[in-house]
């Protein structure tokens, strides 16, 4: 796949090239292409001066990172401890049944990627979905279902 | 436009000058915008209230301050209103105009927002009285109602950077590492290690740089209490890692914070600018020789960065894998150089410490863990929330007098601490006195702070295996015995839950968690069967139950359990019917409906849809 090289290069410019914010730097560059192309990760490895097998480990290693191009919307389903007694798993079932994808899984028409997280830190509103940014509190599986019509 | 602060004097005509400017008295609205009240809303009561001002010409006379989290999540979103301290909860966009007409321009209260006392039905006025923060001591996340987080001023006109100001003019390091070492102040990332004697090390260590970090991967599933003090009190930190700086000689630092948490991020990075522009990090702080500068990295998404050599890996560019410590990281951390790392919490308790004094921090908590600590009190629990409390309060205390007890007239079954490294600890140790000693003496750990309440409902094994699938999966497949072992502990469980469980398999798992713990590296492994241990100790009947009757007691594992209709409840009201994904329930209008086993996915739709409870799990 042809990438615009020079979106690699303004995302590792603004973080003057330091090595240290590797992690951050993969992430913005995903934010951009939307995963992490090939393409992208051998410039990042000229450009920062170490090996692909270094950036290829780190982008291997990290769960935030997708090699594979993702949906436009991203559903994480969080199963941390709080979520996962109040039923978080039934969530991610009924999301996994209505998408027919497996968590990990893109839709076909890569409307949505579906993952699940261990916690968002919002354990209090268990079982708890984001979406893209917007997080949802509370669910249950009726209302979970509700919710995907808004994105398109 | 900010000036920089020279000296210590240009601090406290500021901060003179910002008390001045904000009366108490003033009418102030207070609203929450902590992660949970945004995820119910609060957005959109703040655009209201300011809409509403605006239209009523009350805009000068009446203040909004959004603040970070106040902890109370369960009842957001949620307003107080100053002078009176009135505390709304559950407020909804609707409220906005009749809060604006009644409370601020008519001073009554709106009876129906108030919050009702559970056990005595009464109904509460003012935020201190609400049994949920009463019996609470927040000396170090109390702020968060007060402040705006993008304020570097609001964070000042309460006395912030005194500490600092306090440290650089009127002690020396090793005064400061004294002070910090006999306030018996432990790491509350988990290890509990006592803090000024880290930095007593790290300081010592030869080699320059020395590095400063700042342990934000909170990845412990069911505890948020690091991010809600980065979201809502982000200098609280700063000022807690600048101190630790200048007492072991370093000047740069490191914020390590995970993605998932991007307006800590966000609000951090505010705070380090506003800093920076004051003076009060970067170069010369407050006009001394010495220079200090935070870096904001990001994590990725492994539970296993949050060990601090994995979390040093990563911080190189390197694959989050831990190393064995036989030189510890204050030596040989970072780039191989000495390196301090701290927790969120830890750093935020340090201003205090020099602030008010170590003799005043001492008197808090036990004889062996000092001052508060901050627990996410969640799960199965009335009042869900962040508490801080003093170390030895009883868990009795916390779940029953400050969490109000367990929902639904349902039995308390267990409370699992210290993430999944921790243990679930059961009724008959309720009285237990909560710190670091005595939760790794009944088989489970403070960890950094998580509690999650279970009752009658939830299932010992299945959260074994729960948190066995968790650390399986965060594993990152340096050491066998870790890599292997939570997998064949994990294939163990899954067989019991399944109905495969055979005779031998609890004896199996023991000796397995043994060998795990004793030979891998790091602290995950050395930790990853405490839940599955501890749930063998104090929970052996349900295991027994699972694999010599085939049969889960707390009506949980899919294989073991089947949904029926209680004829007797049925209204045939055709709810469960809809809500079906696979077609298993018959009936008609007036026949009490019918679940077919054969097709049943056992997905728990139709306990969830069903008001009349008539769908039984057995």
């Amino acid at each position: 796949m042809e990438i615009d090289v020079s979106k690699v290069d303004e995302v590792i410019d603004s973080f003057s090239g330091d090595l240290s914010q590797l992690i951050g730097i993969l992430q913005d560059i995903q934010a951009n292409l939307n995963y992490l192309p090939r393409e992208a990760l051998v410039r990042v490895s000229e450009r920062l001066e170490i090996p692909i097998s270094q950036v290829f480990g780190v982008a291997t290693f990290f769960k935030a990172f997708s090699l594979t191009p993702r949906g436009r919307h991203q559903i994480n389903v969080c199963l941390g401890t709080a979520c996962h007694v109040r039923g978080g798993a039934r969530i991610l079932g009924k999301l996994e049944r209505d998408l027919k994808i497996e968590a990990g899984g893109t839709t076909e028409d890569l409307r949505f990627t579906l993952e699940s997280v261990r916690c968002l830190g919002c354990c209090s509103l268990g079982p708890v979905v984001v979406i893209d940014n917007d997080t949802y509190g509370r669910l249950n599986q009726e209302k979970v279902a509700k919710l995907l019509d808004q994105y398109e | 436009m900010r000036e920089r602060l020279r000296n210590p004097e240009n601090l406290e005509r500021l901060r003179q000058k910002l008390q001045k400017e904000r009366d108490p008295n003033k009418r102030r609205i207070t609203v929450c915008a902590g992660t949970g009240c945004g995820a119910y809303g609060c957005g959109e009561i703040i655009s209201a209230l300011k809409k509403e001002l605006k239209k009523r010409k009350l805009q000068q006379d009446v203040e909004i301050k959004v603040t970070g989290c106040h902890g109370f999540c369960e009842r957001g979103p949620l307003l107080v209103i100053n002078p009176q301290k009135l505390f709304y909860q559950k407020v909804q966009v609707e409220d906005v105009p009749e809060i604006l007409s009644e409370t601020i321009e008519k001073g009554n209260v709106i009876d129906r927002l108030l919050y009702v006392n559970p056990v005595t039905g009464e109904k509460i006025v003012h935020e201190d009285e609400v049994p949920f923060y009463k019996l609470q001591e927040r000396i170090i996340f109390g702020s968060n109602g007060s402040i705006d987080p993008t304020s570097i001023e609001d964070y000042i006109a309460i006395g912030g950077y005194r500490a600092l100001a306090k440290a650089f003019f009127d002690m020396s390091p090793e005064e400061i590492i004294e002070s910090v070492k006999r306030s018996g102040l432990r790491g509350r990332g988990g290890g509990g290690f006592p803090t000024g004697l880290k930095w007593e090390s790290c300081r010592k260590a030869p080699g320059e740089p020395r590095y400063v970090i700042c342990n934000a991967d909170e990845g412990d599933p069911g505890a948020y209490m690091d991010r809600s003090l980065l979201e809502g009190n982000p200098h609280s930190v700063l000022e807690g890692m600048v101190i630790g700086a200048y007492a072991i000689g370093s000047n740069q630092g490191h914020v390590f914070v995970r993605k998932e948490y991007p307006l800590a991020v966000q609000n951090l990075r505010i705070a380090l600018q506003q800093a920076e522009e004051y003076g009060l990090l970067g170069e010369g702080i407050l006009g001394t020789g010495f220079d200090f500068s935070v870096r904001i990295n990001r994590g990725g998404g492994a539970f296993v960065c949050g060990e601090s050599s994995a979390l040093m890996a990563s911080l190189e560019g390197q694959p989050g894998e831990p190393r064995a410590k036989h030189i510890h990281t204050v030596i040989s951390g970072l780039y191989d150089k000495p390196t301090n790392l701290n927790n969120v919490e830890t750093w935020a308790n340090v201003p205090l410490i020099i602030d008010k004094g170590d003799q005043w921090y001492a008197q808090l908590g036990t004889e062996g863990s000092k001052g508060t600590k901050i627990f996410s009190l969640v799960g199965k629990v009335n009042n869900t929330g962040l508490v801080e409390v003093p170390m030895g309060i009883t868990l009795r205390e916390i779940v029953y007098d400050i969490g109000g007890g367990i929902p639904g007239g349902k039995k308390f079954k267990a409370v699992q601490t210290g993430g999944p490294s921790g243990g679930c600890i059961p009724e008959s140790l309720l009285d237990l006195p909560v710190d670091f000693d005595r939760l790794t003496e009944v088989g489970s750990m403070m960890g950094s702070g998580g509690m999650i309440v279970m009752d009658e409902g939830n299932c010992m094994v299945d959260v074994a295996k729960y948190f066995i699938n968790f650390l399986r999966d965060e594993s990152c497949g340096k050491c066998t015995s870790c890599r292997e072992g939570t997998q064949r502990m994990y294939e163990i469980l899954d067989d019991i839950t399944e109905g495969r469980g055979k005779r031998g398999d609890v004896e199996l798992l023991e000796e397995l968690g043994w060998v795990v713990a004793e030979a891998s590296l790091c602290a995950l492994g050395g930790t990853a069967p405490n839940p599955v241990l501890s749930t063998i100790q104090y929970f052996r009947d349900e295991y027994e139950a699972h694999i010599k009757e085939k049969r889960c007691p707390a009506g949980v594992c899919k294989a073991l359990i089947q949904y029926t209709i209680d004829s007797e409840l049925c209204t045939a009201c055709g709810r469960c019917r809809k809500a079906c994904p696979s077609d298993a329930i018959s009936g008609a209008k007036k026949v009490p409906h019918k679940i077919d086993q054969e097709k049943c996915i056992k997905c728990g739709m139709c306990v969830e849809s069903c008001k009349f409870d008539a769908v039984k799990v057995q």
